[in-house]
């Protein structure tokens, strides 16, 4: 981790939402190309701080600032945000009715980041090669047969992962910068875990930046480095081999007083 | 001279329909207004008309036994701003026929047209009909619609329909259909509909399963923005041993639209089932942030989700 660039920076966030405090005075930093964990026990403010970083709705009203690649991002839309490069996948994919797998893959192609053009030339530009390729790619990276699945309605006759898949599907073809996944081993079987594995490595290879948002150990061991939340406040950092120890002590570098949480792996 | 005018219309009718590479091995007909522009059959397609002061009289027969190869086209509409359009049409498909029947009409410079259908739909025991009819509208939104459908599904036959007005204005819209369905025969009807600006939209679909082991699904899924309003009461009577039914109204409200939906289910049988579902809400918040953080905008997203509802 020599002079690692960073490309998010998080300089005093706060998000206080019906008279309680959900993001404390939280300052960190993600680094380009690196896969960043942020872990915590249930309520530590980790989903919060990936809707806050996207700009959810609900989530906008921060004091402190959010710069991403040297821009404030904080006053920006959704919209401008995933313009930028960064993008959520939700812990429980939205389901579509009516709305295909390859509608939901153009759609998401449609803003590529075309900083990315380069480094990816695995992926064509979907402005310039046949939609169908990207789509076939897009599905067969995660696990999906394009003849099964291209035509398949992103509703409720898909199981939760499959549809965990074909929302990784999206962001894959997305081409974005900075990738935010939470709780990505939620309600997924053995099988799409190991392809998450795999889409994680791929943009880390490519040089896209991921932060992973879980308590699971299992996923924490996918990333670099990892930032531990506890009662919206950051509590300890370091290289995921050193955060480790967080599972077993038990959330011991926390000062909070009560019971740590028993859900954790 | 007269038959230029008729050739120009049929042109221009198909254009807005988009209709296209008719071959001869595909049944057509062309009506504007109260004429009959264009007719091809196929062996085992009768279709009489007869011209009314405001309208068309037409029968149509799907001979016993004939299962037609391509679907029919129908092209109904008319290309002026303002005027009349009546159809009565009487469908008959005889024992073991099988069709499917694409209408499309179009009204792409309307400004104060009434388009009224009055049709009756026979299938004899085994038979098949599918059919589709799309709506084209123009910009001015000055379009009455009111088709009114009486289907009879005889035993072991099968009643599939799709209504779709999605593009330009719909105007208003009284769309009546209701089904008598006997002994194992099915229907499946399907009304997708996106209304703007000051469209007025009712929906009032039947279904009555008369006979044992007869289903019925009714499909009302509607888009209203602006200051539209929608109004959509489907209902499903069941009366025999080992009927099955689903309702299923769902509608998508933005900016002052308003919309109301009934579904209304009715058993007399203990050994029948009829489920029904209803939803009117705005466009799902989870499903529009999902699309604007891959980079769309709102509208776009809102477009795409309306888009899904409206298949």
């Amino acid at each position: 981790m020599d002079n690692p660039k960073t490309l998010l920076e998080v300089k005093n966030l706060t998000l206080k939402k019906d008279g309680k405090t959900l993001l404390n005075s939280l300052n960190l930093e993600v680094w380009e190309g690196y896969v960043h964990a942020v872990v915590g026990p249930n309520g530590a403010g980790k989903s919060t701080f990936a809707n806050t970083i996207m700009g959810l709705s609900g989530y906008r009203q921060i004091e402190g600032d959010i710069i991403f690649d040297e821009v404030s991002i904080k006053d920006l839309s959704i919209e401008k945000r995933a313009k930028l490069g960064i993008t959520l996948a939700f812990q429980e994919p939205a389901r579509f009715e009516g709305i295909t797998v390859e509608d939901f893959l153009l759609a998401s192609s449609k803003y590529s980041n075309s900083k990315k053009e380069e480094k990816r030339a695995e992926i064509p530009n979907a402005s310039v090669e046949n939609f169908d390729h990207i789509i076939e790619k897009g599905l067969l990276k995660v696990g999906l047969d394009p003849i099964k699945y291209r035509k398949r309605a992103v509703d409720k006759n898909l199981s939760g992962g499959e549809r965990k898949r074909i929302e990784l599907a999206s962001i894959y073809v997305m081409k974005p910068e900075l990738v935010i996944m939470d709780e990505p081993d939620s309600g997924i079987d053995i099988d799409s875990l190991n392809y998450i594995y795999e889409i994680i490595s791929d943009f880390k290879k490519e040089g896209s930046t991921v932060i992973l948002v879980t308590h699971s150990q299992q996923v924490l061991r996918w990333a670099d480095h990892a930032f531990l939340l506890c009662g919206g406040k950051l509590v300890d950092k370091g290289k995921m081999s050193d955060m480790l120890k967080y599972f077993s002590n038990k959330c011991k570098p926390c000062d909070h007083i009560g019971t740590p949480d028993t859900d954790i792996k | 001279m007269e038959k230029n005018n008729d050739l120009e219309l049929i042109k221009q009718l198909l254009d807005s329909a988009e209709l296209h590479d008719l071959s001869d091995k595909i049944a057509h007909v062309e009506i504007h207004g109260n004429k009959v522009l264009g007719l091809h059959l196929v062996d085992g397609l009768l279709i009489n008309s007869k011209s009314l002061d405001d309208g068309v009289d037409i029968n149509i027969t799907v001979e016993k036994g004939v299962k037609l190869e391509n679907p029919v086209r129908f092209c109904f509409g008319l290309i002026p701003p303002d005027g009349v359009q009546k159809l009565k049409i009487n469908t008959i498909l005889k024992e073991d026929a099988e069709a499917t029947f694409i209408a499309v009409c179009t009204f792409p410079n309307a400004k104060n047209i009434q388009h009224i259908m009055d049709a009756n739909i026979t299938l004899e025991k085994n038979a098949k009909l599918t059919y589709f009819e799309r709506h084209i509208h123009g910009p001015h939104g000055g379009v009455t619609i009111v088709p009114k459908t009486k289907v009879i599904v005889k035993e072991n036959s099968s009643y599939i329909s799709e209504f779709e007005l999605i593009k330009g204005d719909a105007g208003s819209i009284d769309l009546q259909y209701n089904a008598d369905v006997y002994k194992d025969g099915s229907v499946y009807m399907t009304a997708r509909i996106y209304g703007k600006s000051y469209d007025k939209i009712k929906i009032l679909e039947s279904a009555h399963l008369i006979e044992e082991n007869s289903a019925g699904v009714l499909i009302s899924h509607l888009a209203v923005k602006d200051n539209s309003n929608a109004m959509v009461e489907n209902e499903i009577v069941a009366d025999a041993p080992y009927c099955k039914g689903h309702v299923d109204c769902k509608e998508i409200i933005q900016g002052n639209a308003k919309a109301v939906a009934i579904p209304k289910v009715s058993v007399n049988d203990p050994k029948a089932q009829v489920t029904h579902e209803a939803a009117i809400g705005s466009v799902d918040s989870k499903q529009l942030e999902t699309l604007m953080s891959r980079g769309l905008s709102e509208d776009e997203a809102v477009d795409l989700i309306v888009s899904g509802l409206l298949k």
